[in-house]
């Protein structure tokens, strides 16, 4: 029922147009890219052909078991390739036609695959972005452990452009249409007719292999009460109509071949017999398979045995687990997954170290890295930029000048002295002083420093050319850790460093902000500074 | 009770479960540990001291018997469990973390649904089945090809939304094989990926390598089947109730796909 609405719907057919467009990209993609390679000038090659001539090479030695494998694949490209650049070596030949090959598998991505988003209206009228992937030729593995091509339906698709359409009923237009255009002569378009039909029978036959071998993982995958001895018997019948239409084409064209006068025409037509000819090959292979299909199951019957009803209740884990969590979106098939893998991989052993063991494995000459990566390169580095901004000779006046052990020194006064030798003495001075207004009498007592500068606001303005705000007053205060109070010292501090790092910015850069707040504070700063004196004291 | 052991109790209980945790051991091949085994069988004392080292380490005993021997689970933080994690390391940075979990956990769940595919399989005692890299990817596969025909019109995934595509898209488009220079096999492709997983249950005492054949070929072993069914299985199972798209079972096995699933 859905199927039905969804066919109405002429945003079905979109959908699909772009999708079919969509597989030509990858084609005109060879084009595009093919002035941009930088091993050859490859603009006299015609690369969408050799793609379309490689897919079919893949698709023609396409049977049964397995299909052709790369290299086979790249020789029989060479004559085509050749054709189109004469003058180019064999060996640029080669190489183009891997590149063509490559880029169809698509190597080098994780999926081996194209992806082309595309939009959609959904049932309920909101327009979606979707993504459409697909492939023109994928690598299997054989049983020998050999990786070999395969073409996809998409790409037989795109070849025959034949599109979206039923595989028999094409197959018997594709016959008739044969027939008529022998009848009327016209060989060039029986050949493709006929070329036509042979991917037909390909692709039909990639059904049926894929039906057997479901049958050969376990036969109750598949349905040999109905539906396969259904499909075996179309599929015979099948076979059997265009075992006897191709049998009929062949003789006729095997007389047109004869008779023909004119050499064109005789060489068409014996290269349609040719085809029809293998069309007949394969018609036959697959009617074997057909035949031999009862065997197999009967065999796979035999060997997955059915025993009795269960004796304990145990979980299904295919229909009741694979099946359902397959069916979930990636972010929640995380969590059964992860429960799974947890509970069903067994315990690993952590291993405990143990010195002489760890001591012989520190002595072990170290493996010679040449031999497995090659030259290791020197790395050139570059020393980095002086990112100081202060010099150490700025620091050292502004250590002079800030050491304040006897009387405080108003900012301004240092400020000014400071200015005097250099300006930027000045500005470190300012931010110094900042920085002491919340000074950390913890820190400097857990790195043992000999004095910490304190700075405390008493609501003086100041008033200088450069710098404004408050008009600290500063000296330096002696540390002398005692244990037993540096903990509380360490608890005032805390609360004194919040304070000074929210007024900090204030006094940074709005100058005249915090008077308020900082007269409110300044019992409380000046208590602390006591303390910390008496501390210190 | 528990003060009661004498120390060479404790002793052949850490023993035991010493055995426990040498997974390709087995009862048959030492006449230490098939004496413990029995023991374990017939003092229940010495059951509920084997227990309380269990516990205490961090370990479970799912169950011991003389064809498994000890079969021990991590629990939760344990340091004897192993993280998926550690297991799914990225081979690609791009690719997203949470996708090459959950290929790797299909690809395990996947195992034990071709070694036992039947419930009746995982509970018969002396059942062994039998696993290879091919028919692995293959079972997986034809579920994905399964799911696709059974889905409705347009559920191409959304562009936007990648954690929402379904699990089997993510495994469907990933490839079976894929050549690579020096004629290994690719490892993040899901035959790579299946050959990793079946040599890490070989490893692990849950598989022994049979033949080469079809990849890699793999008997199950007594150990595989109490780990699925005493503990992993329901693990999942449990996480797909409380997600609602599972249901309590009725009779017989799910396997054999409906008569409109397979063509």
């Amino acid at each position: 029922m859905r199927a039905d609405e969804t066919t109405a719907d002429p945003d079905e057919g979109l959908a699909r147009r772009l999708k079919a467009l969509a597989c030509t990209a990858p084609l005109h993609d060879l084009d595009a890219r093919k002035s941009k390679l930088d091993w050859a000038d490859a603009t006299v090659y015609q690369m969408a052909e050799i793609g379309l001539h490689t897919i079919d090479q893949v698709t023609i030695a396409m049977d049964f078991d397995t299909g052709a494998d790369h290299h086979q694949v790249t020789r029989r490209l060479l004559p085509f390739i050749a054709a189109q650049a004469p003058d180019r070596t064999a060996d640029e030949h080669t190489r183009v036609a891997r590149w063509v090959l490559d880029n169809l598998i698509n190597v080098g991505t994780t999926d081996r695959g194209f992806r082309r988003v595309y939009g959609a209206v959904d049932a309920d009228g909101t327009y979606r972005r979707r993504a459409f992937d697909f492939k023109l030729l994928v690598e299997l593995a054989a049983p020998d452990g050999e990786v070999y091509l395969r073409a996809t339906d998409e790409a037989i698709n795109v070849l025959v452009g034949a599109l979206d359409t039923d595989v028999e009923s094409a197959h018997i237009a594709a016959e008739v249409k044969l027939e008529n255009l022998i009848t009327r002569g016209r060989l060039a378009d029986a050949k493709l007719a006929a070329e036509q039909a042979r991917y037909r029978t390909v692709q039909y036959g990639e059904i049926l292999r894929a039906r057997l071998d479901a049958t050969r993982r376990d036969v109750r995958s598949v349905d040999w009460e109905r539906e396969l001895p259904e499909l075996l018997d179309s599929a015979l019948t099948h076979i059997e109509s265009r075992f006897r239409a191709e049998t009929a084409i062949l003789k006729n064209i095997t007389a047109a071949r004869d008779e023909a006068e004119d050499p064109g025409h005789k060489r068409r037509a014996a290269e349609l017999v040719e085809i029809v000819g293998d069309c007949i090959r394969r018609h036959t292979q697959l009617q074997n398979r057909l035949q031999a299909a009862g065997a197999v199951f009967r065999a796979e019957q035999d060997r997955q045995q059915f025993s009795g009803p269960p004796q304990r209740a145990a979980i299904d884990v295919f229909g009741q687990l694979l099946t359902p969590t397959l069916d979930l979106p990636l972010s929640d098939a995380l969590a059964p997954v992860e429960a799974y893998f947890r509970a069903g991989t067994g315990t690993s052993v952590p291993s405990v170290p143990s010195l002489p063991s760890l001591v012989s494995l520190l002595l072990r000459p170290a493996p010679e890295r040449d031999h497995v990566v090659g030259e290791v390169p020197e790395p050139e580095l570059q020393p980095a930029e002086d990112t100081d901004a202060f010099t150490d000779e700025q620091w050292r006046q502004a250590d002079a000048l800030l050491d304040l052990p006897e009387v405080p020194r108003r900012l301004s006064g240092l400020l000014e002295e400071a200015r005097a030798t250099d300006p930027a003495v000045a500005r470190l001075i300012a931010l110094r002083a900042v920085h002491a207004y919340g000074p950390e009498v913890g820190g400097a007592l857990r790195q043992a420093q000999q004095s910490v500068l304190l700075a405390v606001d008493d609501g003086t303005r100041l008033d200088d050319p450069e710098i404004g705000g408050a008009d600290l007053l500063l000296m330096s205060a002696l540390v002398d850790g005692v244990v037993d109070e540096g903990g509380e010292v360490d608890g005032d501090d805390g609360d004194d460093g919040d304070g000074g790092a929210g007024d900090d910015g204030a006094g940074d850069g709005a100058a005249w902000a915090p008077d308020g707040t900082a007269a409110e504070r300044e019992p409380g700063l000046f208590d602390d500074g006591e303390a910390i004196e008496e501390a210190a004291l | 009770m528990s003060t009661g052991h004498a120390s060479a109790d404790a002793e052949a209980a850490a023993r035991l479960l010493a055995f426990g945790m040498r997974p390709k051991l087995v009862p048959g091949r030492d006449v230490v540990y098939a004496d413990l085994v029995r023991r374990y069988g017939e003092d229940s004392a010495f059951k509920q001291l084997t227990h309380a080292v269990a516990a205490g380490l961090g370990l479970m005993v799912l169950e011991v018997n003389a064809q498994a021997g000890a079969v021990l689970a991590a629990t939760d933080e344990s340091i004897f469990e192993i993280k998926m994690d550690s297991y799914a390391r990225q081979s690609k940075i791009r690719e997203r973390r949470d996708t090459e979990k959950v290929l790797h956990g299909l690809i395990h769940l996947a195992t034990a649904a071709l070694g036992y595919p039947r419930p009746d399989d995982l509970a018969n005692d002396t059942y062994i089945g039998r696993v290879s890299v091919e028919q692995v990817d293959g079972v997986v596969r034809e579920a994905c090809r399964i799911l696709d025909e059974r889905a409705a019109a347009n559920t191409d995934p959304l562009a936007d939304a990648p954690e929402l595509e379904q699990a089997w898209r993510a495994y469907a488009r990933r490839p079976a094989a894929a050549a690579t220079k020096d004629g290994r096999l690719a490892p993040d492709t899901t035959r790579g990926m299946v050959t990793r997983a079946l040599r890490f249950l070989a490893e692990q005492g849950f598989l022994v390598p049979v033949s080469s054949e079809q990849g890699g070929t793999y008997r199950t072993t007594p150990r595989y089947q109490v780990q699925v069914r005493e503990l992993a299985a329901d693990a999942a199972f449990d996480e797909l109730l409380a997600l609602g798209v599972v249901s309590v079972p009725g009779e017989g096995s799910t396997l054999r796909a409906s008569a409109g699933d397979t063509l």
